[in-house]
């Protein structure tokens, strides 16, 4: 995995001592907080609700263990013991002191990570698919492409004050786990007929008030080509993007306003402009990077013993076919750690359960460990002979759920529980709807069914592409819950349809588990997914299950 | 014509805390928005606004916030700033684990009663 070279060191460590000068400065009343406030968020401290808030980047999701270790600490040295993964995998911590904060960047780049570049108009944290590397159905590792856009991007001088905020996420997989088509950029890694590898390059995706599809600007970019091309597409968003109005000025706007034709047109003229600047030097570096992610020493062992324990206790076996996926390697497999146990936080982890999930990455998990986009954790590569006692040590720290996937399995946003901008609480919803689903003992028979939930219009629970999305408003000083239908945040993307009117707090279960039933009626059998289902039939049959306007009977 | 004016409270963030805070009528940030000033006048609101602007080194985003009247001070008419009184309801953490009694109606948890 990626490790700080000098350049790296020295610029976090300097970004961390310009910071406590700055918080010094601010706390000496030098600064005014017009002042601070964008140095602040520059260094992704945000204030909330109820304290601060310290967006944590983990770049293309990747921890080693002495960084999962170090969150763990930091959680429990200077926040309240637990730490909140995020859609964009990120970790925040809910309670940081400001004057605290400098040492917390100090704890972080002695392992190698920052906060920089977390919040503010520039290019974001680049997400990247978690199984990167590890899945059976990857065409390339995307994450040496992450970190090249990392350094890339990373203080870059004329990306620092762009229109709005820009995200990118990269997949190297057909099978599409980043959910590229909601990003900005979003990249497919793909081969060209002669084998060369390349990107299909998507622009103007997201979610938020005016959730847009990404759409196709280069269906074949040659690898050497990326970065003059992001520097094109950001150069051009640059002048084109609206600054005149904060709602109209992500690059969805821009490429819907300008057309994709023009807005690719200025790219194109950009891009043969700028191609003939860069030198190689960034291939060069690419080679650098890519030398650091050099697959682990996979083991070659039988496997009999995890087929034999898998065979002997049904609750193992509950577990493994959920949370496990195929890795490329033979006898390995993927286990996905669920954040998600009913009736708690989606995205929390204690600092003790980091330390343990870090402790079985170091000795089950060739010492790695991601942080999904849906909140979950991820240890990449796992030999099947050590998943029971992975699942041992799991079950006793709380994090054996059985739900990959499956109904709980749900992405909540903070809400108004934490976040200044919130509408609405997200969190007691999912809870809810875990602990109904986990009393009626239905979420495996359901199978694949992924719920999202935001506690704005903003859209950090991504309840655009959930198959069920809900979204909490503010009606008139009451919480109401908003039903979206037939989302997807796959490589068969779709925004979901709005049903008819919101649901009070106090119904917003019952209408889900409403939906959630008269599927498991309707659906042509048990292989026919809930999106499947809805693609088959439309929306009125849902609508008839939640608002009882429908002759259900007939719908089927 | 200008719609009627409703009751306010001065409220905002501790700088260095960042949790939030009110403004009482002698002077004083307090964490307990019992012990807010509770204004019904426009111009006395106004006056009470610049002063807490005029307090950078210790508050961030001082506003004026809708409450009314209530058992033993003021109690905020939005969930939101409830919430701010009470603190996150995944968590014992916040004003309610310091030992502050939460004011105001949150949604669905009917056992604030001080309203």
């Amino acid at each position: 995995m990626y490790r700080y070279n000098e350049f790296d060191e020295a610029f976090v460590r300097s970004r961390v001592a310009q910071f406590r000068g700055q918080v010094e400065r601010r706390i000496d009343g030098s600064l005014t907080e017009d002042e601070f406030r964008p140095l602040r968020l520059m260094n992704g401290l945000y204030l909330q609700l109820h304290a601060y808030m310290l967006r944590v980047a983990i770049p293309y999701g990747t921890l080693r263990v002495d960084q999962m270790r170090r969150l763990a600490d930091i959680a429990e040295r200077w926040d309240r013991g637990y730490g909140h993964f995020t859609t964009r995998q990120n970790i925040q911590f809910n309670w940081p002191r400001l004057k605290d904060v400098p040492d917390i960047l100090d704890a972080l780049a002695d392992v190698g990570m920052h906060a920089i570049q977390t919040s503010g108009n520039c290019v974001r944290n680049v997400t990247a698919d978690h199984f990167a590397a590890a899945a059976a159905d990857e065409i390339a590792d995307p994450r040496p492409i992450a970190e090249l856009l990392r350094e890339w991007s990373t203080d870059h001088p004329e990306f620092q004050f762009l229109p709005r905020k820009f995200k990118i996420a990269i997949t190297g997989s057909p099978n599409d786990r980043a959910v590229t088509k909601a990003h900005d950029i979003g990249l497919r890694m793909v081969r060209n007929e002669a084998g060369e590898p390349g990107f299909e390059v998507l622009v103007g995706g997201g979610l938020g008030r005016t959730p847009m599809l990404a759409q196709v600007i280069r269906d074949f970019l040659p690898q050497a080509d990326l970065l003059p091309y992001i520097e094109a597409i950001l150069g051009a968003y640059n002048l084109k993007g609206r600054r005149d109005n904060k709602y109209k000025a992500r690059i969805k706007i821009t490429v819907f306003e300008n057309g994709l034709d023009a807005f690719k047109a200025d790219v194109e003229e950009r891009f043969a402009r700028l191609r003939s600047q860069w030198s190689g030097a960034d291939q060069e570096v690419l080679k650098e990077i890519e030398a650091q992610f050099v697959p682990p020493a996979f083991r070659n062992v039988p496997v009999d013993e995890f087929e034999a324990f898998r065979a002997g206790n049904a609750v193992f076996r509950a577990w493994a076919d959920t949370n496990l996926h195929p890795h490329k390697v033979d006898g390995y497999a993927i286990v996905s750690i669920s954040l998600k146990k009913h009736g708690d936080t989606p995205g929390d982890a204690t600092a003790h359960q980091m330390r343990v999930m870090a402790d079985l990455a170091e000795r089950y998990g060739h010492g790695e460990l991601r942080v999904s986009h849906e909140q979950n954790i991820i240890l990449p590569h796992v030999h099947k002979s050590d998943l029971p006692a992975v699942w041992a040590s799991l079950r006793e720290a709380d994090l054996a759920t059985a739900n990959i996937g499956l109904v709980s399995d749900i992405i909540a946003c903070p809400g108004m529980d934490y976040c200044a901008l919130a509408t609405a609480r997200s969190i007691p919803i999912a809870q809810q709807i875990a602990m109904r689903f986990e009393e009626m003992q239905v979420e495996h028979e359901v199978g694949p069914l992924k719920i999202k939930i935001s506690g704005c219009i903003n859209a950090c629970g991504h309840h655009h592409v959930g198959h069920i999305g809900i979204l909490g408003l503010d009606r008139a000083g009451v919480e109401n819950y908003q039903v979206t239908l037939g989302g997807d945040g796959t490589e068969t993307a779709a925004i979901g349809e709005k049903m008819g009117p919101g649901f009070p707090a106090e119904e917003i279960v019952g209408a889900v588990e409403r939906l959630v039933l008269g599927y498991l009626e309707i659906r042509r059998d048990a292989e026919e997914t809930f999106l499947e289902t809805f693609r088959r039939v439309g929306p009125e049959p849902f609508k008839g299950f939640l608002y009882g306007t429908e002759e259900t009977a007939d719908a089927a | 014509m200008s719609r009627r004016f409703t009751p306010k409270v001065v409220s905002a963030n501790h700088l260095l805390e960042g949790d939030a805070v009110w403004l009482t009528e002698d002077d004083r940030w307090t964490r307990d928005m019992a012990e807010a000033e509770l204004i019904e006048d426009e111009a006395h609101a106004a006056i009470r606004l610049l002063f807490a602007k005029g307090q950078p080194g210790v508050v961030v985003g001082a506003e004026l916030v809708d409450a009314s009247a209530g058992a033993g001070g003021p109690v905020p008419t939005h969930f939101r700033e409830a919430f701010r009184t009470h603190g996150p309801t995944n968590y014992h953490h916040g004003k309610r684990a310091e030992g502050l009694t939460p004011r105001g109606k949150i949604p669905g948890n009917e056992t604030l009663s001080n309203v």
